[in-house]
């Protein structure tokens, strides 16, 4: 079996699982957000439902409207807050304590490997970067999760990316997904497990791990999955609090297709209007000028993404007229940013820095783009109107290609910036 | 379970944000999600669209973000059914979730035009075009998810089967 068929075998008490049958899975852990949870906390109620199913399990976070909007945006978070409080939920993180949900729940260590995550939020597939199975689903799966700790689920069938050599300077997980997305299609992947593997795999950082496993769902993906090595629990073992379970494919498991990548020939990826799978290398997306670059999201607002824009930035100016907005993905990452003199490299540069929200990635606040305006951002969707006016233009690309654009007002290569000195 | 309706013919890939775009997310009645739904796509299509209306799309349709207020906003458009060539599958759950049919039929999805009136038989996946004279199948539902509809969606069938939180004391552990 592969990892996946492994983790969702031992979700539903049996030795052995195949693609296409329909299992009635246990859940380890369940999330909602701001948006989502309002609709299951509905669908739980009308299920008739009165406890959750495990108070340590239920997980809620007001991320996307957050710190509130608008009035409507508080009645939502207010939703949340009154349900955790009624059903004691260990884990309702108020802003002050919280960020984006996907950078969130494992750094406090609340996704373990081996573990099975659903999530009202299509980027909860992220938690495949430790090895876990965690799926996106909607709020009336959420409602019925939360009541019942269990979930129906189609065992998927799975795909072997398998990435092979050394990554060139400034390219990461981020490039490397948007690659691979490029290649397969926003379909290339759709109902499938989408297991990168491969020595490249196994040099990533965990934030780029994170980063690729975040976008499987722009493939179609069901999940993202990574087997997890020594960079894995070196991630997990300060932030675990309960067991956990290492899982991996075996070597005589079935694939539904296998696919190879040579990372030393992948350049900075840059996804162009309006889907992700319209990637250029960086270099030959020629003359684009921007009116906004935004670096942060719960696919590129972990601290290495920060470290690498810092890296590009430090003594420069951002172009005249450009809006760069850099949002640390949480509280812990900020107040880390904040020490290593991060925050005030961006200050300088001429950024604005935002509290952790998904904010601007869904055209929600803290950066919505007018009609005819141009952004590029290292979020994870470039659909026509996602990030505001239905008439802008959002390109995609990893932090360093952001910082490196802030700087001179249309999308480049971090070279032509660094090349003529501080 | 019969249905009949006009088509509104979308392409591939469309994606949830152009279903209903965030920025009305900041609260979930189905009537007021309705009123914006496909506005930036084509913004006169809440006006236009009438109860019953089919939807028939290429492939990949709901891609994107899990927001189930994207099939809440076309059923409560008034969208009786969607037809298209595949979907993406957070789309497809919770459109079933919500009893919202969803039916795949690479045929149909080309074939049928704008404006066409069809005919759909969930019990049997025909789908029979009554402007062109065209018969089309769509690809059988799993007898599982029937069942689901059958119930009239998740919440239904959990009451159905009773399960009230019976497992609520359980420890995953």
């Amino acid at each position: 079996m592969t990892i996946t068929e492994k983790i969702l075998a031992a979700h539903t008490g049996k030795k052995y699982v195949s693609p296409g049958d329909l299992i009635d899975a246990r859940v380890d852990l369940a999330l909602g957000n701001d948006i989502t949870a309002p609709l299951a906390i509905e669908a739980f109620e009308r299920i008739g439902a009165k406890k959750v199913f495990h108070r340590d399990r239920v997980v809620l976070v007001p991320d996307h409207f957050t710190p509130a909007k608008d009035i409507l945006s508080a009645e939502q978070c207010q939703v949340l807050r009154r349900f955790a409080k009624a059903h004691r939920l260990s884990h309702f993180f108020e802003i002050g304590e919280a960020g984006i949900e996907h950078v969130l729940l494992p750094e406090k260590g609340l996704v373990l490997p081996g573990d099975l995550v659903i999530g009202a939020d299509s980027h909860t597939c992220t938690y495949g970067a430790l090895g876990a199975f965690s799926t996106g689903v909607g709020s009336t799966d959420l409602g019925a999760a939360m009541a019942t700790g269990r979930l129906w689920l189609k065992v998927p069938e799975s795909l072997k990316l398998i990435y092979f050599g050394k990554l060139k300077p400034w390219v990461s997980g981020k490039d490397l997904i948007l690659f691979t997305i490029g290649d397969i299609g926003v379909d290339g992947a759709l109902y499938q497990a989408m297991e990168f593997s491969g020595e490249a795999i196994r040099a990533l950082s965990m934030a780029s791990r994170f980063t690729m496993a975040n976008m499987a769902i722009e493939a179609g993906g069901k999940n993202g999955i990574i087997e997890p090595d020594g960079i894995t629990l070196n991630y997990i073992k300060p932030r675990a609090k309960r067991s956990y379970r290492l899982y991996r494919s075996d070597p005589e498991a079935h694939y539904a297709d296998v696919r190879e990548y040579d990372v030393s020939r992948i350049n900075l990826q840059v996804a162009l209007p309006h889907i992700p799978s319209n990637v250029k290398d960086v270099r030959e997306v020629g003359r684009i000028e921007i009116d906004q670059v935004v670096i942060g999201s719960c696919t590129n607002g972990h601290l290495e993404d920060l470290r690498v824009a810092a890296r590009i930035l430090r003594g420069k100016k951002i172009a005249p007229s450009l809006r760069l907005i850099v949002i640390p993905a949480t509280q812990e990452i900020f107040r880390q940013a904040l020490r290593e003199g991060l925050i005030e490299i961006f200050l300088s540069a001429g950024a604005v820095v935002s509290p952790a929200t998904c904010g601007p990635c869904l055209g929600g606040h803290m950066g919505v783009l007018a009609e005819g305006e141009r952004a590029l951002a290292t979020t994870n969707r470039n659909f026509r109107g996602r990030m505001g006016h239905a008439e802008s233009e959002i390109y995609l690309s990893g932090p360093a290609v952001a910082a490196a654009s802030a700087v001179k007002g249309r999308i480049c290569h971090p070279e032509e910036v660094l090349r003529k000195g501080a | 379970m019969k249905l009949e309706g006009r088509i509104w013919k979308f392409g591939s890939d469309v994606d949830t944000d152009a279903i209903i775009p965030a920025r009305y997310l900041n609260q979930s009645d189905p009537k007021e999600l309705a009123r914006h739904v496909m506005e930036d796509e084509r913004p006169d299509f809440f006006q236009k669209v009438r109860r019953g209306d089919i939807l028939l799309a290429g492939k990949n349709f709901g891609c994107g973000s899990s927001r189930e207020h994207a099939p809440l906003a076309l059923k409560a458009a008034g969208i009786s059914c969607i037809i298209a060539r595949s979907f993406a599958r957070i789309f497809y759950r919770n459109g079933l979730n919500l009893g919202l049919p969803l039916l795949e039929s690479s045929e149909a999805s080309e074939e049928i035009r704008e404006g066409d009136r069809v005919r759909v038989d969930l019990t049997t996946g025909e789908i029979f075009d009554v402007t062109q004279q065209k018969r089309f199948f769509a690809n059988p539902i799993p007898a599982f998810m029937q069942e689901l509809i059958r119930d009239g969606g998740l919440i239904a069938h959990l009451q159905k089967r009773g399960a009230k939180g019976k497992r609520q004391s359980s420890n995953p552990d």
